[in-house]
């Protein structure tokens, strides 16, 4: 037990045997104090309440800063409502666009947030959900390039090569990690810009691209795009990548509440030495959180590059996908149910955009709301406090009223 | 060699923002708060800058980037307080605090611009900050071309605030106590240091310094604030900062060594040795050096002990 306690880490790198041992590690941990699923996450009540007010405070502040700067904040929310539904209010017209391109704003961002979410149930913080969605990106396009198939082997290649080359790009500080206990925050920050010239160089150099931008486009053997379903939603770009997203997610909340591996991942996330203790491979464990992590980060890469485009994109910045992904998994409470919704919450931010800037509204505002929902939900804290005030009050003014009955019968 | 000479200037110019940005992320990691959002105040600063600057032109031209400077640095203390208030009254995450600051500048800033100028960046300025040389020591031999010829102010600084630095933070009661509340903040504060005080203190001196960073380095390199204005300069800063294991020194020199290795992808083609390497090996540089650097730094204890952990007063 001593030697499994010393923080070696080497002996735990990912074996061939991961499978057994994530189903040994498990046996008879249910009745071991780790396991218990005592998370230290606030009331039942509380924990649901403290994201939904924090989405609540981010549109209040974001309709204020719209009135302050001398515009009116019911732009925004007809915005929205045209963005998801496709009704305009003002007019009473009905487009089915918005509706596709709502849900294809919401499949990058629900994939990256699975991605941050997966890291975070086992205790990391994973800000390079951005670099290995590039890293997927590059390789789908690769792919989508150098290989000659029909549809069907074609499109599962291309999806497959952005999850396999994100889940190697997260293995990295996910083996660093385990290996010499390097903080991954840091190195997946590092790692982000590291994909991002790559990306740029290897299309450049390397794939080809006749006016530096992009790429030859693709084959359409490759793409996840389809004329049918551009149709039914009056010519968006909605395209199949919806079903690696919806199947992302199944599988996301299947690992994590139904396997013994999600729940070795969770004990690891929950309490390291506890884990440790308990015999888990906390060290695996952790590198294949990042992989699994990364692998959804790619698939999202994958499909940006062969759903909403059809060519590799050479990238003058990073677009943001990933500091997206945190603010989803944040809201979602990492929790799978949790994460869709978020996803599609700030899917809508995003669709309203265009729709707000040509009202007069700069999108940015999405971006604003945004980081103000990451930023009060990160001061749960404080947030807590009102709720328990709020609620301190109720209670104070019916011990107030019960008293009062009892007070009127005593005397 | 002249090809040096050449190089060196723009290096610096590279190197100023990297790391006055640095010296602030080392004042709030010392006082025990991790901020990540070096590169978010950056933009906020910069675009502060920027903006002051055009509208002022008309007035002064002279001044006008000089108050621009001002206001950046002031534009990032607020900003950062923000950081501040989250991390350490709120007890928030502070990556997760940091993450929303990165957010909510890239809304900000082209939200404003949109707001006060009709597009997605601020109007151009005419002149930022202009180059000076400094008569007398100009003349001195090799030295004086490199230093003091044709530089940019916002070099000296620089130097002016990496001196500063480790005189506050090493030589004073404040930076004993700083530091103190970055390695143990329960035994700081059990000799009667005000934690909270003291943090806020690294937080919105780190705020300063970004903002600084930002509004020198739009008023340098570029010719108005756009969202690309920055491109991850913060986070090179953050890079310095770790690569320079948490010291001024080690700051200034890792920071000019990213500004130099930024020079280099200019003049590499011209580097006969060099010339093979894509651009795109020299932008990544900086991160790939300092992931190997925390390789190397492992099991040490490097940085400030207590940086990145909640600061619970009940906790012993």
């Amino acid at each position: 037990m001593a030697e499994r306690k010393k923080k070696t880490g080497v002996e735990s790198l990912p074996g061939d045997d991961t499978a057994r041992n994530a189903i040994m590690s498990d046996a008879g941990a249910g009745d071991h104090p780790v396991a218990a699923e005592q998370l230290p996450v606030a009331k039942k009540t509380g924990k649901f309440l403290v994201p939904l007010v924090a989405v609540g405070l981010g549109f209040v502040l974001g309709a204020i800063i719209i009135v302050i700067t001398g515009k009116n904040p019911f732009i925004m929310f007809r915005a929205m409502i045209q963005g998801v539904t496709g009704l305009n209010l003002a007019s009473g017209s009905f487009n089915p666009r918005y509706i596709g391109e709502f849900i294809l704003q919401s499949m990058p961002i629900i994939l990256t947030g699975l991605s941050v979410g997966f890291a975070f149930r086992t205790g990391l913080f994973n800000i390079g959900a951005e670099g290995q969605l590039m890293v997927g990106a590059l390789a789908s396009t690769v792919v989508a390039l150098a290989v000659k198939a029909p549809a069907v082997i074609h499109v599962p290649l291309v999806l497959l090569a952005g999850a396999g080359a994100g889940a190697l790009w997260g293995a990295i500080p996910g083996w660093l990690k385990a290996r010499f206990n390097v903080h991954e925050v840091v190195v997946t920050i590092m790692l982000n810009y590291t994909a991002l010239h790559i990306n740029n160089w290897a299309i450049l150099n390397v794939l080809g691209s006749a006016d530096r931008v992009k790429t030859a486009e693709f084959p359409v053997t490759a793409l996840l795009k389809d004329p049918w379903l551009s149709e039914i939603t009056n010519g968006s770009r909605l395209n199949w990548g919806i079903i690696p997203v919806i199947l992302s997610v199944v599988v996301y909340w299947f690992v994590v509440e139904k396997t013994s591996f999600g729940y070795g991942l969770r004990a690891v996330g929950f309490n390291k030495e506890g884990a440790r203790y308990a015999g888990l491979k906390v060290e695996r464990n952790v590198v294949m959180s990042m992989v699994i992590a990364g692998a959804f980060a790619g698939l999202a890469g994958a499909i940006i590059t062969t759903g909403t485009f059809n060519f590799g994109r050479v990238l003058p910045a990073a677009e943001g996908y990933g500091f997206d992904g945190i603010a989803v998994a944040l809201v979602g409470m990492n929790q799978a149910p949790g994460i869709l919704l978020a996803g599609l919450l700030f899917g809508m931010l995003k669709a309203a955009g265009t729709l707000m800037q040509s009202a007069g509204i700069p999108k940015e505002i999405g971006g604003i709301i945004q980081a103000s929902i990451v930023y009060f939900v990160a001061m749960k804290l404080g947030i807590e406090r009102i709720i328990d005030l709020l609620r301190g009050r109720k209670a104070d003014k019916l011990a107030a009223l019960a008293s009062g009955d009892t007070g009127e019968v005593g005397v | 060699m002249s090809i040096i000479l050449d190089m060196l200037p723009i290096s610096f110019m590279f190197a100023a923002p990297i790391i006055m940005a640095a010296l602030g992320g080392l004042f709030s990691e010392r006082s025990g708060i991790v901020n990540i959002a070096l590169e978010g105040i950056m933009m906020v600063g910069g675009f502060a800058g920027a903006a002051l600057t055009v509208v002022l032109e008309p007035v002064m031209p002279g001044m006008a980037p000089w108050i621009g400077l001002f206001v950046g640095m002031a534009a990032g203390v607020l900003f950062s307080l923000l950081h501040a208030v989250a991390s350490i009254n709120f007890k928030a995450d502070q990556v997760v605090s940091g993450t929303a600051l990165n957010i909510l500048a890239t809304g900000l800033t082209v939200y404003l611009a949109q707001i006060f100028f009709n597009q997605q960046r601020t109007r151009t300025f005419s002149a930022g900050l202009r180059k000076m040389s400094i008569e007398g020591l100009r003349d001195i031999p090799v030295l004086g071309q490199i230093f003091f010829e044709d530089i940019y102010p916002t070099f000296f600084v620089m130097i002016l605030l990496v001196l500063g630095t480790w005189f506050v933070v090493f030589k004073t009661p404040f930076g004993l106590r700083l530091r103190a509340c970055g390695e143990h903040p329960q035994a700081a504060a059990s000799m009667g240091i005000n934690v909270y005080k003291m943090r806020y203190a690294g937080v919105m001196i780190s705020g300063a310094l970004a903002g600084l960073a930002g509004s020198a380095m739009v008023l340098t390199q570029d010719i108005q604030y756009t969202v690309t204005s920055i491109h991850g300069t913060g986070f090179i800063a953050l890079a310095s900062l770790i690569f320079g294991k948490w010291s001024p020194w080690g700051v200034l020199g890792a920071g000019m060594f990213f500004g130099f290795a930024q020079t280099l992808s200019y003049y590499a083609k011209d580097i006969s040795f060099l010339a093979w390497l894509p651009n795109e090996a020299f932008y990544i540089l900086p991160y790939v050096l300092t992931i190997v650097a925390l390789i190397m730094f492992a099991g040490k204890t490097v940085g400030p002990k207590a940086a990145g952990e909640i600061y619970d007063q009940g906790k012993r």
